[in-house]
């Protein structure tokens, strides 16, 4: 496979570039696999799904009301979404500035996958605008919200792609064959990643900072001021357990993409991550606590949300951590891949919580998602699936760099 | 305190986009007029809950007239299609209608809120949407305490429906379309601080008759409608559990600290990355 690829490009060298292109957006193996299966009637069902709610409005196919204005679109796909791409900044900052070498195989997958979660979670924002063609207003225009956090969320998810984009470049030098272009674009990775990484805290944080005006509409034991700080540190470890659980997926999946060093060299990884996330998770807990008797929210736990809150903290965050360390300490990699599971599920739960089930949850009638809204999350979701697969068939992010690109 | 932000932001020039906002910023403090804010007090032991202000109100913004009826206890929430209604509450003083409205607050967290500044706090005092800069994120909807910015959900081109003072009839130099058609003279038009004097005076002269509060003196850091009535607010359908600070300031630790991290964090990035360089360059010297 790679030797492979590395003569096409040789070829390619002294064709046209165009005819190289065609051939690449060609379809490369079996299409009839169960994900295909699957996938290609949800994208074909969401995407007319999400032509009648442009044709009709959001009320069409979304529950939302006038109470809850935001619900699975922002809820799930993009404050959940963003949380589990904020691996990518946790990574580069352990490989380029504490220089973790270890991790430095898994580096560019992660931000890959961090990249294109941005592109379409944040990008499925745009489905949620009821008047998406004023969207270029805060970005280009005279109409500077500066006092709103989501102008800052907003510029921030921009910038971010660009330097997630500038971090990935490498790899789409290498796949064209681009020596020179390689060579100016890794020089540029320190500073993506400087800059990508201090975006990222104050976006991830951001994030949460948006429902600190929600004050009286978030059930008590959800809000805080504290919100955006919790959500940066569980960004940490829901990042961090997407990367363990996405591995677990590419390495089966695209095994014979992945040099034999690199799948031995695997399961260190997994365990390093594993004792980092028990890490942040034992600290993530212990802000909870700190919020929950600084807020004295003693009279709250006795009630039904209550019970919900201690699922969320025990069940969710707690049991999971115990499993990430055990996990780490007797090196059992089934052990930390269900522990990725049960923190991503944590994570899913606390971003809704504070998003959509603790939203309003004294009003009298509750938002519940419309069916149509999963479907068209879900064909998010598979269309970004489908455009990670296409990468990773095609340019060195699992396989290793072309000889040429190593030696320089 | 918006000054102040604004101030903030000046300095952190993000992506060089600041340059421009500062430059525009500077010019508006220079030619600063004194305007005081306008707004509406509500007397609710005038109001008779005719519902005629409903339908000046449609009738001023070409909506549709209101059509279900007014049921003692039943509260009817103001829609995309009402900016204002009429509820009638059952109280300890008996039968009380209350006007329920955009409140016009002081400092606005739908305001604030805004990314594109469509939602608007103008310097006469109404809160008013600009449709031309709305990308309609609701993010107005998420942050406002009295529920008040409504969406049409069902609408391709959908627009924010909400109580916007009669913005365009002031600017003529009329009152509001409510304020003007009231026949027993329950909503007053004027400065913030003339109403607050009438709604004092009104209480005194007549303190049997009225709670001794003004709501919307202080909730949410003041609000340009002002509210008197015979029974406690909590029985009259408001909020009380509501913050008496200005809900913009929820948000101010987190936006005053992004200029912070914006500098201290790459510097403490590049520090990292130049002492961890030094290392293996160490290494590999010995």
């Amino acid at each position: 496979m790679n030797n492979s690829t590395l003569s096409i490009q040789k070829e390619n060298e002294g064709r046209s570039t165009i005819k190289f292109l065609i051939d690449e957006f060609k379809p490369k193996g079996k299409w009839l696999t169960p994900f295909n299966i699957i996938s290609i009637p949800v994208i074909i069902l969401g995407l007319i799904l999400i032509a009648i709610r442009f044709a009709k409005g959001i009320g069409s196919v979304t529950n939302l009301t006038q109470e809850v204005p935001w619900g699975l679109w922002i809820g799930f796909d993009v404050v959940t979404g963003v949380a589990f791409a904020g691996g990518a900044y946790v990574l580069t900052f352990m490989v380029y500035i504490l220089k973790m070498d270890k991790y430095h195989s898994i580096v560019r997958i992660t931000v890959l996958n961090g990249f294109l979660a941005y592109v379409f979670y944040a990008g499925a924002l745009l489905l949620d605008l009821g008047r998406p063609w004023n969207v270029i207003n805060p970005i280009i225009g005279n109409n500077f919200g500066t006092s709103s956090v989501l102008f800052l969320v907003a510029w921030h998810f921009l910038l971010y792609m660009m330097a997630e984009l500038i971090e990935f470049s490498p790899a789409i030098a290498e796949w064209l064959g681009a020596r020179r272009a390689r060579k100016i674009l890794s020089g540029m990775t320190i500073a993506a990643v400087i800059f990508g990484i201090t975006l990222s805290t104050l976006h991830q944080s951001g994030l949460g900072a948006l429902y600190l005006m929600a004050k009286e509409k978030i059930h008590p034991l959800w809000y805080s001021g504290f919100i955006p700080i919790l959500f940066l540190v569980s960004s940490v470890f829901a990042g961090l357990s997407m990367v363990i659980f996405e591995g677990s997926i590419s390495h089966k999946v695209f095994f014979n993409q992945i040099s034999e060093k690199n799948h031995k060299s695997h399961n260190t990884i997994v365990h390093g991550l594993s004792k980092i996330c028990a890490g942040v998770m034992f600290a993530y807990l212990f802000l909870q606590l700190l919020v929950f008797i600084h807020g004295k929210r003693w009279e709250y736990l006795n009630t039904p949300m209550g019970y919900w809150y201690l699922t969320e903290m025990i069940g969710f965050v707690a049991c999971p951590m115990i499993l990430f360390f055990y996990g780490y300490r007797r090196r059992n990699i089934l052990m930390i891949r269900i522990a990725a599971i049960v923190t991503m599920v944590g994570i899913i739960i606390n971003r809704l919580n504070v998003t959509v089930i603790g939203f309003r949850w004294d009003s009298a009638s509750h938002y519940v998602p419309s069916w149509m809204e999963f479907v068209v999350t879900l064909t998010v979701i598979f269309i970004e699936i489908w455009v990670f697969r296409w990468v990773i068939n095609r340019m060195p992010v699992l396989r290793d760099s072309p000889s040429w690109a190593k030696e320089e | 305190m918006r000054t102040d932000r604004r101030n903030f932001f000046r300095i952190m020039g993000m992506a060089g986009v600041t340059l421009a906002v500062g430059r525009s910023m500077s010019g508006a403090e220079s030619k600063k007029e004194i305007t005081e804010f306008r707004g509406v007090l509500y007397d609710s032991t005038k109001c008779a809950g005719c519902r005629q202000c409903e339908i000046s109100c449609a009738d001023a913004h070409n909506l549709p007239h209101p059509t279900d009826d007014l049921v003692t206890g039943v509260v009817r929430k103001t829609s995309e299609t009402q900016r204002t209604v009429i509820n009638m509450y059952a109280t300890s003083k008996g039968e009380v209608p209350v006007k329920k409205q955009c409140m016009h607050c002081n400092e606005p967290a739908c305001a604030a809120a805004c990314l594109t500044q469509a939602m608007h706090k103008t310097k006469e005092g109404p809160v008013i949407w600009r449709g031309d800069k709305c990308m309609g994120c609701r993010y107005c909807m998420v942050s406002c305490p009295f529920d008040i910015p409504k969406f049409e959900y069902h609408s391709a081109n959908p627009k924010i429906q909400k109580c916007d003072l009669c913005y365009d009839r002031i600017m003529d130099g009329k009152v509001p379309a409510c304020v003007e058609t009231c026949p027993a003279n329950a909503v007053t038009f004027g400065t913030r601080r003339e109403l607050l004097r009438e709604a004092r005076k009104r209480i005194i002269e007549n303190p049997d008759n009225y709670v001794d509060q003004i709501y919307g003196e202080n909730v949410a850091g003041g609000t340009g409608y002002l509210y008197i009535g015979p029974a406690p607010f909590n029985e009259l359908g408001f909020n009380t559990k509501l913050q008496e600070s200005s809900y913009p300031a929820l948000t101010k630790g987190f936006l005053y600290s992004v200029p912070v991290v914006f500098v201290l964090l790459p510097s403490l990035l590049l520090g990292i990355h130049e002492s961890t360089k030094e290392k293996e360059n160490k290494e590999e010297n010995e």
